[in-house]
């Protein structure tokens, strides 16, 4: 593992993010198959939240593939446990499980189910899937490294709607009353929920102001912009509170006729719909 | 805390056993911490806070965080006991239960506190009658209502030492220390025989199993033979006791619970799957008048009277064609 990565990556940024962008590639062309093969899966969070991951696993965490219960790594909890298709297959790249495991997704007996578990597969932290458990689950991940003054972080990503749900409220104001500087919540801010806008459902807004009056450090970001999700997640000390990143990103991105659509929350490609997809992947 | 000679007349909160011991084990293990909702005064806690302060996480008033945390806690190492009154525990945090902890298949250990009617005239809302039937359907979850002073001590050890989720049902009603031979052994998914008989089983765990001992010497006063099992662990069930049971035709299960799916409905499922016999259950049917903890007991039949009249129902029952 390496030492250091509280710092922002410096002089060899360029590399990390050209990096970063042929694994998001990757993922979203891995996610996308997966949901064609098993005809089921969440296609519009998988793309949403590619390039959080792909820059967490390859810019950002701290980690080793071969070593997944390492007690000092740091932990990713991916509270929207229905994009399990693009967590599979960011884990897969960065090496915690063979990417041929990838193509069982959602089959009988396949250890890649519809929503993670960690004694199926290794680097899931989190069995989630019901909405709301993600926060609270790292929040105490974030409370047993200090005890331990391990020093691991805790990054954790929920959808805008999911904060819809009260838990996550109860453990926001746990994180801010106990000042987690080691965890970090980042909100794949996509604007829509299963069946519509997060707005016209139940609004969430003022986001940033919440979080601020809960005692969180706010940043509003690009969500599909690795540098910045860099900048925003590799802070140097002396915060001494937990930090929100609001991700504002795309439902869907990457492929024209997902994009912003919530009929593609779950939704199938075709065989010419697919085609389409990686042709368009191809090309970013 | 001796388990050798017959019972004390002495009654003991069993709360004091669980702060006693998990103290103790706590010293050795530093990997312990408490997790708790406002509730160090509820759970007699304070003691371990004022020890162990950084090992000390309350959440406040918000049990389904309290649960995640505890899961988180499990993730980083920890081995976290969450301690709050049953009803809101269980009832508040059931998804929670469900997801992060036996899903997750982790190291949490779920302490109810006050559960059953142990809040007396507070009402149905406090009351926990319900937590058996809601836990006991999750897999790998281990739930055990220890009976007395030393099965709560044994089973604070037990629920430490297993790698795995643990329900553990702590009553603060007073009960006597159990008779026990001084080489009791205790161990999650076994019952205990406290006495045996030929006629009837009476299968009770908690708070009830002294009740169904005193039920049982009235019985035998009128020559009616009765094995008494205490049956700590309603998950895993000990399935030999229970089929042992069933072979002496007649069973009576006693729990400070809802007669639906818990310690009876346990009992009656592995019975039916078996050899058939009457199953008689008492616990409570309904949501309960106003009153204390006796007078809920004395109306429901929850009382040495109540459990011979049921032991002598199933017998009865059995005589039939």
């Amino acid at each position: 593992m390496t030492s250091s990565p509280w710092k922002s990556t410096g002089s060899d940024r360029t590399a990390i993010v050209t990096k970063i962008r042929d694994k998001a590639r990757a993922i979203r062309m891995h996610s996308l198959n997966m949901v064609y093969a098993a005809r089921l899966g969440h296609p519009g969070g998988d793309l949403s939240a590619t390039d959080i991951l792909a820059t967490l696993y390859f810019g950002v965490m701290r980690f080793d593939p071969k070593a997944p219960h390492d007690p000092g790594r740091d932990r990713l909890v991916l509270s929207k446990g229905h994009a399990s298709g693009a967590l599979y297959a960011t884990l897969a790249e960065a090496g915690f499980f063979p990417v041929d495991w990838l193509s069982t997704y959602m089959k009988p007996k396949s250890l890649l189910n519809g929503h993670p578990n960690r004694n199926y597969v290794p680097g899931v932290e989190a069995n989630t899937g019901p909405l709301g458990h993600g926060l609270p689950i790292a929040v105490g991940i974030a409370i047993a490294s200090q005890i331990d003054h391990a020093g691991y972080r805790v990054f954790v990503i929920t959808g805008d709607g999911e904060l819809q749900e009260g838990s996550n409220w109860e453990a926001a104001m746990a994180a801010g009353h106990r000042k987690l500087d080691n965890l970090a919540l980042i909100i794949d801010r996509n604007t829509l929920q299963q069946g519509a806008r997060v707005a016209e459902t139940n609004d969430v807004e003022p986001l940033g102001d919440k979080f601020r009056a809960f005692g969180w450090e706010v940043v509003d970001i690009d969500g599909h912009d690795p540098s910045a999700l860099i900048d925003a997640l590799t802070w140097p000390g002396g915060r001494a509170k937990p930090l929100c990143v609001i991700a504002h990103t795309i439902k869907g991105k990457g492929v024209s006729y997902m994009e912003d659509q919530v009929s593609w929350h779950h939704g199938v490609p075709t065989k010419a719909q697919l085609d389409q997809a990686m042709k368009e992947l191809s090309l970013t | 805390m001796s388990a050798e000679g017959v019972a004390s007349p002495r009654l003991f909160d069993c709360r004091d056993a669980f702060t006693g011991t998990l103290e103790a084990v706590a010293e050795e293990d530093l990997r312990i911490v408490i997790v708790v909702n406002d509730s160090i005064g509820s759970s007699k806690l304070s003691g371990f806070r004022k020890r162990w302060p950084d090992r000390t996480i309350n959440v406040g008033i918000a049990e389904q965080n309290m649960v995640g945390v505890g899961s988180g806690l499990a993730n980083g190492g920890k081995i976290p006991f969450v301690s709050a009154a049953s009803c809101f525990l269980t009832g508040r945090a059931l998804e929670q239960i469900k997801a992060d902890v036996a899903y997750t298949n982790a190291n949490v250990k779920l302490v109810g506190q006050s559960p059953g009617v142990g809040y007396g005239e507070l009402g149905p809302t406090h009351h926990s009658i319900e937590d058996f039937a809601w836990l006991r359907v999750l897999p790998n979850l281990a739930i055990v209502s220890p009976a007395d002073p030393w099965e709560t001590s044994e089973a604070v050890k037990a629920a430490a030492l297993r790698d795995g989720p643990v329900f553990l049902r702590v009553s603060r009603f007073g009960v006597p220390q159990l008779p026990r031979r001084s080489d009791a052994v205790f161990a999650i998914g076994k019952a205990e025989t406290l006495r045996d008989g030929g006629d009837v089983a009476i299968i009770a765990n908690g708070v009830m199993v002294a009740r169904a001992l005193a039920a049982a010497e009235s019985l035998d006063e009128k020559g009616i033979g009765v094995r008494v099992i205490n049956m700590a662990s309603i998950a895993p069930l000990d399935l030999e006791a229970i089929r042992a049971a069933a072979d002496l035709g007649a069973i009576v299960t006693v729990e400070e619970h809802s007669i639906r799916g818990g310690l009876g409905g346990a009992v009656a499922e592995v019975v039916a799957g078996y050899r058939p016999c009457p199953v008689r259950i008492v616990g409570f049917p309904e949501f309960m008048p106003t009153g204390g903890i006796e007078f809920l007991f004395e109306t429901y039949g929850l009382t040495p009277r109540g459990i011979a009249r049921a032991a002598e129902e199933a017998i009865a029952l059995r005589g039939k064609p």
